[in-house]
């Protein structure tokens, strides 16, 4: 189908969008990347009245180390140049190995960071993902600005914590810590798909093997990504062995609500988490370096 | 005479014009002064519609008209019926075709209501916004046996039930015979096949040229000359004064052969009465709606066997939904019916289906035409059976198939062409022999599998047999001519989706005329170049037009040899055709190209003698006495993850009988695409409907198509079995790959699962991961 | 005002189009029916399918989920700009050519703009990356496998230097 009429206004700077947003309300869309936003306009399941263009606004794509502990990401900044970037690889291995699971090449040469998290459907991978890194995303209007941590940030399906004149402008992320491991998994029909179930685990371990640290986030498995770090917490202070592993699967298998998705049933949908929960800490917990 | 391009893997004529963007599909038909169309759709699948009001979309600006079925006056009508019900005793059949817009009722989610032209498409789908539509729903008949049930709902309230047919189809004597079995199956089958969707959706642009007194229709049909003959008189025109174009079009798979959708009615009626051009292209969404689709089949089915594993008889009762109406009649049960029997001795059977009628779109013949549903019951229970008698499942088979002295082979039943089912030449047993070499059968058995098992590793391996019906009438016609240049033209009435036409077609007129394949053009699917054909369906292309094709060369042949020797003075005999030029055999430098031959047949002052035809020109038809049987053998290897269910193919392997091939390089495309589809039907494809009659996954992101990384490489091989039925032996294998591979897919699960040993049976395609922990875990729970 | 027409200043395949197009036109429709470069297809409009692929400033993406409005200002290769010359091929035209990698022809221009995209990056891929590549793509016709034989004998005859710098 096509689209419904439209305004178009491609931005000039930041302030003038945020200045457009805070003008027209929830009438207006930001046009991101488009590639979750203009499916649902052809559609015409999405009728924005006015559509902020933000692609001219390249100061918000940006990938900048921070401090040593922290990485810094404009919420413009496209998967395509995530992917290829080595400091992303090697400060952030666990949305290194989401992103190739984000549908398809040519999607990834559009989509942004921000414009996914902004748009929050409950299966994409980055809301899980930042979730699980524990970062805090910045928002900003016409008004000033705040930062939001990323677990308070998903609040329905579809639905952030932005306000209706904010945009989603940066994203910060904790470097990989020392000695952890991490593991990013999905199950999907098919390559590229919104996963069934998805879930992303961090591990951190003292020397000596016990479990210091652990979070997990999933996608697929709730109205909005599921931190099921609290559930997974009886881990913390364990030995991650077969039987920790185990126990900590059913907890967080208890702890889901999955909604039904067209290829799984929330039955199947929580069986295929507890089998995550297992593949994701045996994989983090060989990847923790000594 | 020497073939040089027969038989060979030619590279494909049409190649370039494709790979650089210049061949023409209909959305690229731009016309000065067109309009564009949109439908208004039913969004309920049942009701009753009380008004229609479009005056808030007649004055909306850019929009040119607003239609209903009111508008229609006389030209609306229930489009015709086009396969009538075979002769079969005892066939019960309620005709009810679709209609070009709803007048009272609707029958199914996406039948049209209104139709709106405009400026452009993006207007009319804004005009659709406008109109308002009194509807009064119905309850919607989804369930095939609640369909049946008393108190039902109606879907055509004119009938006592929701019975659209009713056929039995027997041979030999089941209820006496089946006393002797040592073992009887019987079980409960359900087999769902899905939509073909094509990269292509369908589309219309409809020209009247008010002076030339013309209309042309760009048409995504795979039928082109009926759609031609239909229009003419539903318009009230000559057939001379219509001309059907069918241009590249992007995979047709059969569907875009059903005729007359609403859609090839309306535009050429808005075109004669706007005066402007008009053209409708089918987005995906609708497509999911407004196509006609293949779907479900419920048989409970029993086989009755000796202790050796040999068939004593089968009985098989199921019901097929037909959809809201029943246009293209019995094909695809009657497929189902007949194929089930499959390259087996079966003495004794007794089928019989009830087509039901539910509000859903309307299901017509797509890639299989309902062989995969006969198949699947016929191989689960042969699998179900060798497990019961403890027969290997490939033994059973091998001591079923007809052997090889016994062709024709005659099944009796009526087959969808109405002829007895009879399969005009085959040898199974290497076909079989075959597959099992490729896939290392037992090999695998005995040493991989339970190598594999150990390391944790669930693989399975599975084999299933099939036939196919091809090739069948009525007839095809082709006109070759050769042309002044040197070149050779090639006409015929079928249209082209993809199958390579205009390069198997050329190779059989290059061989016998003696030119370069390259110079043979190829034309299809425009009925002002051919005249007659009924269309491309039913694995026929090559069979009944290819061998059109052939007499029209081998005609135009003689009349060249017959010219050359005027020519040259000499015997017939002593010519020789190659390279575009007729030479005498054994005299280097006495040659006159075909060109030149062509011009002097064609004098423009003096006399000819009486009866002499102008040119090198010929048109020749072709319609075989029946179809031509191909089979084959899939078999497969594959692994399953226990705890996903999520599954990969490590191996899959075809063994194929099409007959004589022409181009082994286009054969094996046909045989690779068939396959994918039915690794889509058997695990990735399922129309979710709800209660309502509501289509829950009508998106490309939620009914899945198999990607890349969904389809294996394959592993091809062949037989060649003439057939008999035509001179040059060829049997149709455009359906071929997508038959088989549902119960391929239900066999190897189990067998890498051992569902067996647990009790646990496939019956259902398709299956997902999902599907099969629910049936798995049932079991276990 | 949602009539607005939108200036576009856009090149395509070398050629610099100046046009103007409502907001809500779709960079698909624009290429097709505005350039009239009706190469590039459409099979979905929702973005799954990939016929519509096309290379905007040099990388794939789907030309149905952009309005024509963005393309103002930069650059945009569709099918009819892969070959070098009129007479000649590209390599991944000519090998698909040569192994039968196209059926219908519907799809192939956007996978013709994907993996094209995808040998300039990748000079020596197995056949798992080649599949993983194309698996935005959707085809019906040719179950993939000679599309998979085309790719791997572009990329062989493109590790040819010479052959490379021919390319547009």
């Amino acid at each position: 189908m096509k689209p419904a009429p439209l305004k178009y206004i491609a931005a000039t700077s930041l302030a003038h969008a945020l200045a457009l947003k805070a003008e027209h309300g929830d009438e207006a869309n930001f046009l991101a990347g488009g590639q979750s936003l203009v499916p649902t306009m052809n559609f015409r399941l999405a009728q924005p009245a006015v559509l902020i263009d933000i692609n001219p606004l390249s100061e918000l794509s940006s990938v900048k180390r921070e401090n040593g502990k922290t990485m810094r990401i404009g919420a413009l900044t496209r998967y395509r140049l995530l992917e290829r970037d080595p400091l992303v690889a090697e400060t952030m291995p666990l949305m290194h190995e989401a992103l190739p699971h984000i549908a398809h090449p040519q999607i990834r040469n559009r989509g942004t960071l921000g414009g996914n998290l902004a748009h929050a459907d409950p299966a994409s991978e980055m809301p899980a993902i930042v979730i699980a890194l524990g970062g805090r995303l910045r928002a900003q209007s016409v008004n000033g600005e705040r930062w939001i941590e990323a677990r308070d940030f998903f609040i329905a399906p579809l639905t952030t914590a932005l306000q209706t004149d904010e945009m989603l402008v940066e994203i910060e992320l904790p470097t990989r810590a020392q000695g952890s491991g991490s593991c990013f998994m999905e199950i999907a029909r098919r390559r590229g798909d919104f996963a069934m179930a998805g879930i992303a685990v961090t591990l951190n371990l003292r020397k000596g093997g016990l479990c210091t640290g652990l979070r997990i986030a999933l996608c697929g498995a709730g109205e909005t990504p599921v931190d099921a770090s609290d559930a997974a917490s009886g881990l913390i202070g364990q030995a991650v062995d077969e039987a920790a592993i185990e126990a900590t699967s059913a907890a967080v298998q208890a702890s889901i609500d999955p909604p039904r998705n067209m290829q799984a049933s929330p039955e199947f949908q929580r069986h295929l988490v507890g089998v995550l929960v297992k593949r994701a800490l045996r994989t983090a917990l060989e990847r923790c370096a000594p | 005479m020497t073939t040089r391009y027969f038989g060979e893997p030619i590279k494909r004529n049409e190649d370039k014009r494709l790979l650089t963007g210049q061949a023409l599909f209909v959305d690229d038909v731009e016309l000065p002064g067109m309009l564009h169309a949109a439908l208004l759709r039913s969004q309920n699948a049942h009701g009753r519609v009380n008004s229609i009001d479009v005056s808030a979309a007649r004055a909306r600006k850019g929009v040119v008209a607003v239609y209903t079925a009111e508008d229609l006056g006389d030209y609306w009508q229930p489009g015709p019926l086009l396969v009538p019900p075979p002769p079969i005793a005892g066939v019960v059949f309620n005709q009810r075709c679709q209609v070009p817009l709803a007048k009272d009722k609707i029958r199914h989610v996406g039948e049209p209501i209104a139709i709106v032209i405009a400026e452009s498409r993006y207007i009319a789908e804004d005009a659709l916004a406008d109109i308002v539509v009194d509807l009064e729903p119905l309850p919607a008949v989804v369930n095939l046996e609640k369909g049946l049930a008393a108190g039902s709902a109606l879907v055509h309230d004119d009938l006592r039930s929701n019975v659209a047919a009713h056929v039995r189809q027997t041979k030999g004597n089941y209820a006496a015979a089946i006393g002797k079995a040592d073992c009887v199956i019987k079980r409960r089958f359900l087999y769902d096949h899905g939509m073909s969707s094509p990269m292509e959706t369908r589309g219309v642009v409809a020209q009247w040229d008010g002076r030339a007194n013309q209309l042309t229709v760009w048409d995504t049909t795979q039928a082109p000359v009926f759609v031609r003959n239909g229009l003419a008189g539903m318009l009230g025109l000559s057939e001379r004064q219509v001309r059907v174009i069918a241009p590249f079009v992007g995979g047709g798979f059969g569907p875009k052969i059903m005729m007359f959708y609403p859609e090839e009615v309306l535009l050429p009626w808005a075109a004669i009465k706007l005066n402007r051009p008009v053209k409708w292209i089918e987005d995906r969404l609708e497509h999911f709606f407004a196509t006609t689709h293949e779907r479900g089949q419920i048989h409970d089915a029993e086989i009755g066997l000796s202790i050796d594993g040999k068939i004593i008889g089968i009985k098989d009762v199921f019901l097929h939904d037909t959809g809201a109406y029943d246009p293209y009649g019995l094909t695809v049960p009657i497929n189902s019916q007949c194929t089930l029997l499959g390259p087996y001795v079966v003495p004794n059977y007794d089928s019989t289906f009830t087509a039901v009628f539910t509000n859903l779109p309307i299901v017509t013949p797509y890639r299989g035409a309902g062989r995969q549903h006969g198949v699947f019951v016929m191989e689960r229970l042969l699998d179900f059976a060798a497990h019961e008698l403890k027969i290997d499942r490939a033994e059973i088979r091998r001591r079923n198939l007809i052997p090889p002295d016994a062709f024709p082979y005659n099944n009796e039943i009526i087959y969808q062409d109405f002829a007895p089912l009879s399969y005009d030449s085959g040898n199974y047993e290497p076909v079989l022999d075959k597959a099992l070499e490729l896939i290392d059968y037992n090999n695998f058995i005995a040493e991989e599998q339970p190598r594999l098992r150990k390391q944790g590793r669930h693989v399975g391996v599975a084999i299933a047999c099939y036939v196919e019906g091809t090739g069948i009438g009525p007839y095809e016609g082709a006109k070759v001519q050769v042309q002044a240049n040197g070149k050779v033209s090639v006409a015929t009435g079928i249209g082209t989706q993809g199958q390579g036409h205009f390069t198997s077609f050329a190779q059989i007129a290059a061989d016998q005329v003696g030119v370069d394949v390259r110079n043979v053009d190829v034309v299809t699917g425009d009925t002002d170049q051919f005249y007659w054909g009924a269309g491309t369906f039913a694995s026929r292309g090559a069979v009944v037009a290819g061998n059109a094709v052939n007499e029209a060369s081998k005609a135009v042949r003689r009349k060249i040899l017959k010219l050359a020797s005027e020519h040259f003075e000499c015997a017939e005999e002593d010519i020789e055709l190659g390279n575009g030029e007729a030479s005498i055999v054994g005299v280097p430098g006495k040659s006159v190209r075909l060109g030149e031959l062509a011009q002097r047949a064609n004098p423009m002052r003096g006399a000819v003698k009486p009866g002499t035809e102008p040119g090198l020109e010929s048109t020749q038809y072709f319609g075989p006495p029946g179809g031509a049987t191909a089979n084959g053998v899939h078999a497969m290897i594959v692994e399953v993850d226990p705890d996903t269910l999520m599954l990969q193919i490590l191996k899959f392997v075809v063994v194929h009988d099409c007959g004589t091939v022409i181009n082994p390089l286009i054969l094996a495309g046909q045989i690779h695409g068939g396959v994918a589809q039915g690794i889509g039907n058997a695990f990735y494809e399922k129309l979710v409907f709800d209660d309502e009659g509501q289509l829950l996954n009508a998106s490309l992101a939620d009914y899945l198509l198999p990607t890349s990384l969904d389809v294996p490489r394959m592993e091809l091989a062949h037989t060649v079995t003439p057939s008999p039925l035509n001179p040059m032996g060829i049997k149709g294998a455009g359906e071929a790959g997508a038959i088989p591979v549902g119960p391929l897919f239900a066999q190897a699960i189990e067998n890498a699962l051992g569902l067996a040993d647990q009790g646990i049976e496939l019956c259902e395609i398709p299956l997902s991961p999902n599907r099969l922990w629910e049936l798995i875990g049932k079991q276990n729970r | 005002m949602s009539d607005t027409q939108h200036e576009i200043a856009v090149t395509v395949n070398g050629t610099r189009y100046e046009r103007r197009a409502e907001a809500r036109m779709l960079l698909s429709d624009f290429i097709r029916h505005e350039l009239l470069l009706a190469g590039t297809h459409v099979g979905c409009e929702h973005g799954v399918c990939g016929a519509c692929t096309i290379l905007f400033d040099g990388h794939p993406v789907r030309s149905c989920l952009m309005l024509a409005a963005q393309a103002n200002g930069h650059e945009i290769t569709t099918v009819e700009g892969l070959a070098p010359s009129p007479d000649r091929l590209h390599p991944l035209q000519q090998a698909m050519h040569d192994k039968h990698g196209l059926q219908c022809g519907y799809c192939t221009p956007g996978i013709l703009m994907t993996m094209s995209a995808f040998l300039a990056e990748h000079r020596a891929p197995d056949e798992a990356q080649v599949r993983e590549a194309l698996s935005g793509n959707l085809c019906r016709c040719t179950g993939y496998q000679h599309i998979v034989d085309a790719v791997l004998d572009a990329a062989e005859k493109m590790r040819d230097a010479k052959l490379r710098e021919e390319l547009p």
